[in-house]
């Protein structure tokens, strides 16, 4: 058995699930339809298989999910991970901040943000912009929902436009979606070839 | 066709965030369709539409969104499984354990979901909650908080454009 990780790292874990997962020999149509199950795409996470026991959720989840995260135009690919990573810190989900803070670094190159966010958390020391981006997705993704107009004002301040900043919503948004699944239906385990 | 998202916040069509919004249609379209799929699925499976409006409303409340509690309590009151009407307060209890478990699953989901641990999962199956329905109910309680942060999000950028 791996062993839990508990501490946030940019080094991503496998996932393994506190309930069973659906087992794709006896899933049936719909289920196979959510998780896009095709002859030439038979390859399923743990964390996709667990999800196939609501179907109906999953088949609208993915493309959302997908769409907010990597649609076209408007914020950046980089700073649309900054706001799930923001996300992923609130809520402790170290399988998410993994996956997410590594796609910053591919996109960004600067794994210096990751370090300084994995150290101090929600009291991290940023350039201007990030930090903005940084303040406001940690206070959307708190409860009670701690951003306001000023945390608003600064994102316009820092250059962002108005569908920037709306993309950045749906970004720590939908992280405040995907950690409630991932960090409470299962739990991180260090990946055997890295242990 | 314009979404329960956009008629809560009531951007105005000719403003930035308007035309903003205009470039999000089908991410609009989709959070509409996760709504529907999580408040009433064709398959709710133990979570009838009646437990998760009485759910949705409480996690709201913990949240102090009133325009989305008003919705949530609509689509309770217009259910049929009025016996739930206790479980959209924060401390509401109905009595069943099943039913109460969910709840307090529902609280934690909203609240501290990063103190959520394996034992959280663990009451819930002692609880007799199945596990298809542990599930559904961490996609009703997690797609929920999806849509406060959203609300809450665009009500601060209409709100820093007036």
């Amino acid at each position: 058995m791996s062993e839990v990780v508990h501490n946030f790292t940019s080094t991503i874990p496998t996932w393994s699930p506190y309930v069973t997962p659906v087992e794709l020999a006896s899933a049936t149509p719909e289920q196979l339809a959510a998780m896009k199950v095709t002859p030439s795409n038979k390859g399923v996470s743990p964390y996709v298989l667990t999800l196939a026991h609501d179907p109906e959720s999953l088949a609208v989840r993915s493309p959302l999910f997908n769409l907010i995260m990597y649609g076209k135009d408007g914020l950046s690919p980089a700073e649309r991970e900054l706001g799930a990573l923001s996300a992923s810190v609130v809520n402790r989900c170290i399988y998410c901040a993994a996956v997410h803070a590594s796609r910053f670094i591919n996109y960004s190159g600067r794994k210096e943000v990751v370090e300084e966010i994995f150290t101090d958390e929600r009291d991290s020391t940023l350039e201007a912009r990030e930090q903005a981006l940084f303040n406001f997705a940690t206070k959307l993704s708190t409860t009670p929902i701690e951003a306001s107009a000023d945390d608003a004002r600064a994102l316009g301040e820092a250059g962002l436009s108005e569908l920037e900043q709306l993309d950045l919503v749906l970004s720590a948004a939908i992280f405040g979606w995907a950690n409630r699944l991932m960090h409470t239906l299962g739990e991180p385990l260090v990946r055997p070839e890295a242990s | 066709m314009t979404t329960l998202i956009e008629t809560i916040v009531g951007v105005p069509a000719a403003s930035r965030l308007g035309h903003a919004l205009n470039a999000r249609t089908e991410i609009l379209r989709l959070s509409e369709a996760a709504h529907d799929a999580v408040l009433l699925p064709r398959e709710p499976g133990g979570l009838s539409h009646g437990l998760r409006a009485a759910l949705a409303a409480r996690m709201c409340r913990h949240v102090g969104d009133e325009a989305l509690t008003a919705h949530y309590d609509s689509y309770l009151a217009h259910s049929s499984d009025l016996d739930f009407a206790v479980l959209a307060r924060p401390g509401g209890v109905c009595g069943d354990p099943l039913h109460d478990a969910m709840a307090r699953h529902a609280d934690l989901l909203t609240l501290s979901p990063r103190e959520s641990t394996r034992q959280d999962i663990a009451a819930l199956k002692a609880a007799g909650v199945s596990e298809a329905d542990i599930v559904r109910l961490s996609e009703l309680g997690a797609f929920v908080n999806y849509q406060l942060r959203v609300l809450a999000g665009l009500r601060l950028l209409k709100e820093i454009e007036a």
